[in-house]
């Protein structure tokens, strides 16, 4: 075990030093490859992450140029265009999206935020990120197999996603997909358990749960969600392969195919996969928006020079959210054929949950109010997230409304409504956070240039592509069409539009092009930071050095006396108050 | 600063986009103009919403931007002014919810004067069928389905016997009169959707599913798929026809039952003359 008990606390045996003195890395292989530093953990997630997910932001650009110029692109066919759209969508959510919001930020950030070593089972995090990365491959595996990955769309319904009609569905696509989910799931859970106990158990000295940093709780409550949710997903999969590879009915009633060839299949029913499905799936969004949740207040209250607004209603409404999402999943099932009366139900649930959602809005504004507002670019990516996310979340009213959800299912309007809600706001939140943290990892700034250019063209392109998306949306233009064609209600201005939206995706996916090579050029040319370069409480900040060590923090780990958020305190010399200077308020100052 | 100037201009963007674009719902042609008022009173509130948080956010950062010697403010919480956003918030969502819900009890109670027409969904292809004289759809299994009897109808159940079968042709619906949607799909997962009905509903292999709506205008309307069912799923288009009572009963006239499509020998008594013209 690593040590976690802080020195004064009590006579540590020789033994346990002894055995922290394992883990610490001796070669270069443990060091940085099989690695047990969360640190390290943190930084091979992320990588991974990224480079999967320039995958998908490359078959988006693929969708987008079919979408906005089908002719010219008479070579992407309807079934490479699903299978593009299928591997976009999973590769964002889960391989991209939840990996590095957990593994990625969870890993760096909460044994740094907590006060603590290490995660308390590092062995376990290390089998975390190798088991994701077997995930990966298998995943882009899939792209090499024979008929190439599935294109049942990211919601994988089944029969179509097992049936001969959707690419992949007899192949070995699907097969590929479901055993990378499953794997993901098994990754997951060890790194998940982790994060989970290292919050709870493994926090220093005088860090109650009511002093963590509101990252902290994001993350932490993102992932007791997902242990509840993806068991859901996990379920799922295991069934479809069994109805897939051996032939079972779990999802899958008496069919025929190619309009008179009965499947040997009976009983089984294709709704209660959407359940179990969505049942993961809501939550899901806000196992990626809780993380953002949090690192986006943090990132407010440190850049407006003030406290966060309201922390305690904060916590609660991150808590609050994370409990009702588990009761709102059918909302996405508005039409799918389950009991009308249901819709009742669910579109109340949902409308609550606009309620905490609010109220985290809310506060973010309100801690501008009376700030000390430095527009650094972590602060414009937060300022954008709230545009992006107010949008996002408002129009999730009309799609979560039941019945004002009816003409909107399934059309451009849903699609335009998550990439705002669930893809643009928290990327744009990974985005502050890594220009945020970036000098913690590296010990250098990101270069400033660069970076005010991505934020710009990033923000505005972003709300350029998917603002109107919607209105192509309230047309009636629906989703997974590659091409509407001549359709006699889809005026030729439509057309246009897609074109205009195909063109600023691309522009907008070129200038990740130059978030990439800044976060390469920066590591050797990027100004020295210091170890605290934004002046900030938390304590990670306050570590020996920068990166900081295996081990976090030099010999004694810091014993914390205040809140996240003393920042401007009246009376005090600085503008900040890290959590661990013990001094009082009016005597506090830099440490 | 030119930040604040941004927030300001994506409300204004935002506002005018949505009053000058000339992207809006396709006109209706169905009883259900509830759905669109319910749309529109949504857009009202959420706009009022986006804009008022955006522009305030662009007043801080204009106005509480970093200067030399300036410094933030410390207030940690205030109960008064949490307590009243939530309530203004939880009246709000209210205010949404309730016609909301309050149009979904009308969308899922199908008057007793409907009548029921089935759709038979199955890759890439519509299909229809309309009950007889008793008004009554026999009764279907996917298990029937065979070269003569492609939608499954069980050819043991009377009531089945005069069903006007319409296998990948177009739907005709009179005018005005309610009509049951009685959903059902022999493959894969399908969605019947006609925006200009505003209503749509998925096609479940296994179950039966159902919307109801009453058309209101005559004319030629455009059926698409709305749920993923494979890679046809773009080109799975049907026509609907929404005729006055009078070319209704006469395009009717034409149609065969499915009796007339099965074996002719066997069922052959059942067929007015009148009808037999398909054999």
């Amino acid at each position: 075990m690593v040590d976690l008990t802080p020195h004064g606390a009590g006579p540590i045996s020789a033994a346990e030093v002894a055995e922290v003195e394992l883990y610490h890395p001796h070669g270069w292989w443990t060091k940085y490859v099989f690695s047990q530093d969360a640190k390290v953990i943190a930084i091979q997630y992320a990588g991974t992450a990224t480079a999967i997910g320039l995958v998908a932001l490359v078959l988006s650009w693929l969708m987008r140029l079919k979408l906005g110029f089908p002719d010219t692109f008479a070579s992407i066919t309807p079934d490479t265009y699903y299978q593009f759209m299928t591997m976009h969508g999973m590769i964002m959510v889960i391989y991209l999206l939840t990996a590095l919001f957990l593994g990625g930020f969870g890993n760096y950030l909460i044994p740094l935020m907590v006060g603590a070593r290490d995660m308390v089972f590092p062995y376990v995090n290390m089998l975390s990120f190798w088991i994701y990365l077997l995930a990966v491959l298998v995943l882009a595996g899939s792209f090499f197999a024979p008929g190439g990955p599935t294109g049942a769309g990211w919601t994988l319904y089944p029969p179509q996603a097992i049936t001969s009609g959707t690419p992949g569905g007899q192949d070995w696509g699907i097969i590929l997909m479901l055993v990378s989910l499953i794997l993901f799931i098994v990754g997951f859970t060890m790194g998940g358990l982790n994060y989970v106990v290292t919050v709870l158990q493994g926090r220093t000295r005088g860090m109650t749960l009511m002093r963590l940093p509101l990252t902290v709780w994001g993350i932490f409550t993102a992932t007791v969600m997902a242990l509840l949710a993806f068991p859901a997903l996990f379920v799922a999969c295991v069934m479809m392969l069994f109805d897939r590879v051996i032939g079972s009915s779990f999802f899958m009633p008496a069919i025929v195919e190619m309009g008179t060839n009965p499947l040997p299949h009976d009983g089984g029913s294709p709704i209660m996969f959407q359940h179990l499905f969505w049942f993961f799936g809501h939550p899901e969004v806000y196992i990626v928006a809780l993380p953002a949740f949090g690192i986006v207040s943090d990132l407010i209250s440190t850049h407006a020079r003030k406290n966060i607004f309201g922390y305690r209603m904060m916590v609660w409404a991150i808590i609050g959210i994370g409990a009702l999402s588990f009761v709102v999943w059918a909302h996405h099932m508005y039409v799918s054929g389950m009991h009308p009366y249901f819709g009742f139900f669910f579109a109340t649930t949902t409308l609550i949950i606009a309620i905490p959602t609010a109220i985290k809005v809310y506060n973010w504004v309100l801690t501008l109010w009376r700030g000390d507002i430095h527009l650094t670019i972590p602060m414009l990516f937060a300022l954008a997230f709230i545009v992006t996310f107010v949008n996002g979340g408002l129009t999730g009213l009309f799609l979560g409304n039941v019945v004002v959800d009816v003409p909107l299912a399934q059309t451009m309007f849903v699609v335009a409504h998550f990439h705002m809600v669930m893809g643009v706001a928290p990327i744009l939140v990974v985005f502050g956070a890594i220009y945020h943290w970036y000098p913690k990892v590296t010990g250098r700034m990101l270069n400033e240039a660069m970076g005010r250019f991505h934020f710009w063209v990033t923000f505005l392109g972003a709300y350029l592509i998917f603002f109107p998306m919607h209105y192509v949306g309230l047309v009636g233009v629906p989703r997974r069409y590659p091409e509407i064609g001549d359709t006699a209600f889809v005026p030729p201005s439509v057309h246009t539009l897609n074109e205009f939206i195909t063109i600023a995706a691309l522009v907008v996916g070129f200038a990740q092009m130059v978030f990439l090579f800044n976060l390469l050029w920066s590591i050797r040319h990027g100004r020295p930071a210091g170890d605290n370069p934004w002046r900030a409480t938390t304590l990670e900040w306050q570590t020996a050095g920068t990166p900081p060590p295996h081990g976090n923090f030099g010999k004694e780990l810091p014993v914390v006396y205040r809140w996240a958020y003393d920042y401007s305190v009246p009376g005090a010399s600085e503008d900040f108050i890290p959590q661990n200077d013990p001094r009082p308020r009016t005597q506090g100052g830099s440490a | 600063m030119a930040i604040a100037l941004v927030l300001v201009l994506i409300v204004v963007g935002s506002v005018l986009f949505h009053v000058l674009s000339p992207w809006w719902s396709t006109p209706i042609a169905s009883n259900w103009g509830y759905i669109d008022s319910t749309l529109v009173i949504t857009f009202w509130i959420t706009g009022t919403v986006f804009s008022a948080v955006v522009l305030f956010m662009a007043y801080c950062v204009y106005r509480f931007r970093h200067k030399e010697g300036q410094r933030a403010s410390y207030e940690p919480e205030s109960r008064k002014l949490e307590s009243w956003l939530t309530v203004v918030t939880a009246v709000g969502v209210a205010a949404l919810l309730a016609p909301g819900l309050f149009v979904w009890s009308q969308f899922v109670t199908v008057p007793s004067n409907a009548t029921e027409v089935e759709i038979i969904a199955q890759q890439w292809q519509w299909s229809f069928r309309l009950p007889g004289a008793n008004g009554k759809l026999g009764t279907s299994n996917t298990r029937f389905i065979g070269p003569d009897n492609p939608l499954g109808l069980n050819p043991q159940d009377p009531d089945g016997q005069d069903n006007i079968v319409v296998v990948a042709a177009d739907l005709h619906l009179p005018v005005g009169k309610p009509v049951k949607m009685v959903l059902r799909s022999i493959d894969v997962i399908h969605n019947f959707y006609v925006p200009e009905f505003r209503a749509k509903m998925d096609m479940v292999p296994g179950m039966i599913t159902y919307f109801w709506f009453t058309p209101t205008k005559t004319g030629t309307f455009e059926i698409l798929c709305s749920q993923l069912c494979g890679v046809g799923h773009a080109f799975m288009r049907g026509v609907v026809k929404v005729d006055t009572e009078q070319d209704y009963l006469a395009w009717l006239q034409q149609q065969s039952t499915f009796a007339q499509l099965s074996a002719p020998t066997k069922t052959g008594a059942l067929v007015e003359p009148a009808k037999a013209k398909a054999d």
